[in-house]
C-alpha cells in the first residue's frame, strides 16, 4: 500500500539519526581508546610493538569497511558465533576507526619537533611526563582538523551498516522510500540530516582550534 | 672531586667515531667555553654530558652522578645539569609561566602557588617580568631563550650546558642573551658553553676548550688561549671567525 510522505515520516527519519550519531559517538569513544594505544605503539622505541601496530594499520585499512562488516555479520555465524547488527556494526567501526585516528594521531606525535622530547627531557621530565605534559598536547592540537576530518567520513559510512539490516538514516530511508515511492523526497530529507550533523562536527572543529591555540 | 670529570670517552654514530678519546675536568663556579669548527663534536661532548647521547666508552660522572653507568639515573642527572639548546627550547602550547612551572611541579613536586612564586623570581631576573603570561609565539626570539634559562635555572642546577643559543637570533638580540649569561656567570654557576661569540668567550669564560675532530685540541685559560693559539689549527679557526 502507498501512502504520501508527511511529517510522520520526517520523524521517523529522525528517529533513525539517533542511531547513526550513536553509532558514530560509540565508534568514535572505541575506536578512540584503540587508536591512541595504536599511535603510541607506533611511536615507542620498542621494534616489534611498532610492528606490530603498522600490521595492524595496513590490515585495516587496506580492506574495505563493509567487507569487514560482512565477514563479521555473516561469516562469523559460520563458526557458531552470532552477533547483532549493532554489535557488528559498532565493533567493525571502532577498529575501523582506531587505524585511521591511529595513524593521524602518530602523524601528529611525530610532527612534534624533536627538541621537544629533549627540552624536556633535559628539564628532568621522565619519558612519560615528556610524553603525556610536552608531546601529547602539542599533538593534538596538530590532529584536530583531521581528526574531524575523518569523523565526517565515518558519520557518512554509517550507511554501510544499513547493508547488514541495521536501522539507521540510511536503512530508514529506504523503509519509508519504499512505502511513500517518494525517493527524492526522503533521500533529501536523510541528505539534509547527514549534513547537519556533518557540518556540526566540523564548526566543532574550529572551536576547538581556536580554543587549543592550534597555530601556536 | 671536580664538578664534572670525562674519562676518556668514545662516542660512534655508526661506523663515525665524533669523540675520540675525550678527557676533560672541570671545577664548581668554573665557566667554560667550547669552541671549535662544524663537526668538531661540540655539541655531542654536551650532549653526552647529560645523557642525551650514549657512550660507547669511557666515563662521566657528573656532580657525583655516573652518566655512563648502565642504570644511570637521567632524570636526577638532568635536575643537577640544566641545557639550554640553539632553538625550540620552550613548550609552544604553554605560556612561559607555565613552562617554567612544568618541570618545577612534576620533577621538583612543588605546590602551584611554590611553583609560580619560583617561575616569577626567575622571569623576572631574565627581566621578561611582563610577558609572564605570554606564549613563546608571542616573544622575541631573544626573549624565548632567555626564558629558557630561567626555566633551567629554575631546577636550581648545579650545571648549565649552553649549546649555541644565540646562533639562531638576529644579531640585535644575541646582546640581550649574552648579558643574561654573564649575570647568571656572576652569580658563580658552573657552565659550559658552546660558542662562536669569541669576545664573550674572551671575556667571561675562565677556560676555552678548542675541539678538532673529535678531540680537544687545545685547553687553557681564556685570554691567553685566544691571544696565543699554540698550534696551527687553532690559530687558522681563530682568524676564519675573527674576519
Ligand atoms: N644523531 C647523529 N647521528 C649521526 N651522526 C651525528 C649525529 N649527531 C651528530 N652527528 C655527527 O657527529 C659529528 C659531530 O657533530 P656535532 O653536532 O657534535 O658537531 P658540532 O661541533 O656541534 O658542530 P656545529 O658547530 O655544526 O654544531 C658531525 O659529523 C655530525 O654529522
Ligand atoms: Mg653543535
Amino acid at each position: 500500500m502507498i501512502r504520501d510522505f508527511d511529517s510522520g515520516d520526517v520523524v521517523y527519519l529522525l528517529l533513525a539519526a539517533r542511531w547513526t550519531v550513536a553509532l558514530v559517538v560509540s565508534a568514535t569513544l572505541c575506536g578512540g581508546v584503540l587508536g591512541f594505544v595504536v599511535a603510541i605503539a607506533r611511536v615507542v622505541p620498542v621494534a616489534p610493538v611498532r610492528w606490530l601496530a603498522i600490521g595492524y594499520i595496513n590490515l585495516i585499512q587496506g580492506t574495505p569497511l563493509l567487507g569487514q562488516l560482512f565477514a563479521l555479520f555473516f561469516a562469523l555465524p559460520l563458526i557458531g558465533i552470532t552477533v547483532d547488527a549493532w554489535s557488528a556494526a559498532l565493533v567493525c567501526m571502532s577498529i575501523y576507526a582506531s587505524a585511521f585516528l591511529g595513524e593521524i594521531w602518530r602523524s601528529g606525535l611525530q610532527s612534534v619537533h624533536q627538541r621537544q622530547w629533549e627540552a624536556g627531557a633535559s628539564l628532568g621530565l621522565t619519558y612519560r611526563q615528556q610524553l603525556g605534559h610536552v608531546v601529547i598536547p602539542q599533538a593534538l592540537r596538530i590532529s584536530v582538523a583531521p581528526t574531524v576530518g575523518f569523523l565526517v567520513q565515518l558519520v557518512k559510512d554509517t550507511s554501510l551498516a544499513a547493508l547488514i539490516g541495521f536501522v539507521e538514516l540510511t536503512r530508514a530511508s529506504q523503509i519509508i522510500s519504499s512505502a511513500t515511492f517518494s525517493p527524492l523526497t526522503v533521500y533529501t530529507t536523510a541528505a539534509a540530516i547527514y549534513f547537519v550533523i556533518c557540518f556540526s562536527l566540523s564548526q566543532l572543529s574550529q572551536v576547538l582550534e581556536g580554543r587549543l591555540h592550534v597555530t601556536r | 672531586m671536580s664538578l664534572v670529570e670525562i674519562d676518556n670517552i668514545h662516542k660512534r654514530f655508526g661506523p663515525v667515531e665524533v669523540l675520540k678519546g675525550v678527557s676533560l675536568k672541570v671545577e664548581k663556579g668554573e665557566i667554560v667555553a667550547v669552541i671549535g669548527r662544524s663537526g668538531s663534536g661540540k655539541s655531542t661532548l654536551l650532549r653526552c654530558i647529560n645523557g642525551l647521547e650514549r657512550v660507547q666508552d669511557g666515563r662521566i660522572i657528573v656532580d657525583g652522578i655516573e652518566v655512563t653507568a648502565p642504570n644511570a639515573d637521567l632524570n636526577l642527572l638532568r635536575q643537577r645539569a640544566g641545557m639550554v639548546f640553539q632553538s625550540y627550547n620552550l613548550f609552544p602550547h604553554l605560556t612561559v609561566e607555565r613552562n617554567v612551572m612544568l618541570a618545577l611541579k612534576l620533577v621538583r613536586k612543588l605546590e602551584s602557588s611554590d611553583a609560580r612564586r619560583i617561575a616569577h623570581e626567575m622571569v623576572g631576573k631574565v627581566g621578561l617580568a611582563e610577558k609572564f603570561l605570554a606564549y613563546p609565539d608571542e616573544l622575541s626570539g631573544g626573549q624565548q631563550q632567555r626564558v629558557a634559562i630561567a626555566r633551567s635555572l629554575a631546577m636550581q642546577p648545579a650545571l648549565m650546558l649552553f649549546d649555541e643559543i644565540t646562533s639562531a637570533l638576529d644579531p640585535e638580540l644575541v646582546g640581550e642573551v649574552l648579558r643574561v649569561l654573564e649575570s647568571v656567570a656572576r652569580e658563580g654557576m658552573t657552565m659550559m658553553l658552546v660558542t662562536h661569540e669569541m669576545n664573550f668567550a674572551k671575556n667571561v669564560a675562565h677556560r676555552v676548550i678548542f675541539m678538532h675532530e673529535g678531540r680537544i685540541h687545545e685547553d687553557g685559560p681564556a685570554r691567553e688561549i685566544l691571544a696565543e693559539p699554540r698550534t696551527a689549527e687553532l690559530r687558522s679557526f681563530l682568524s676564519a671567525v675573527l674576519h
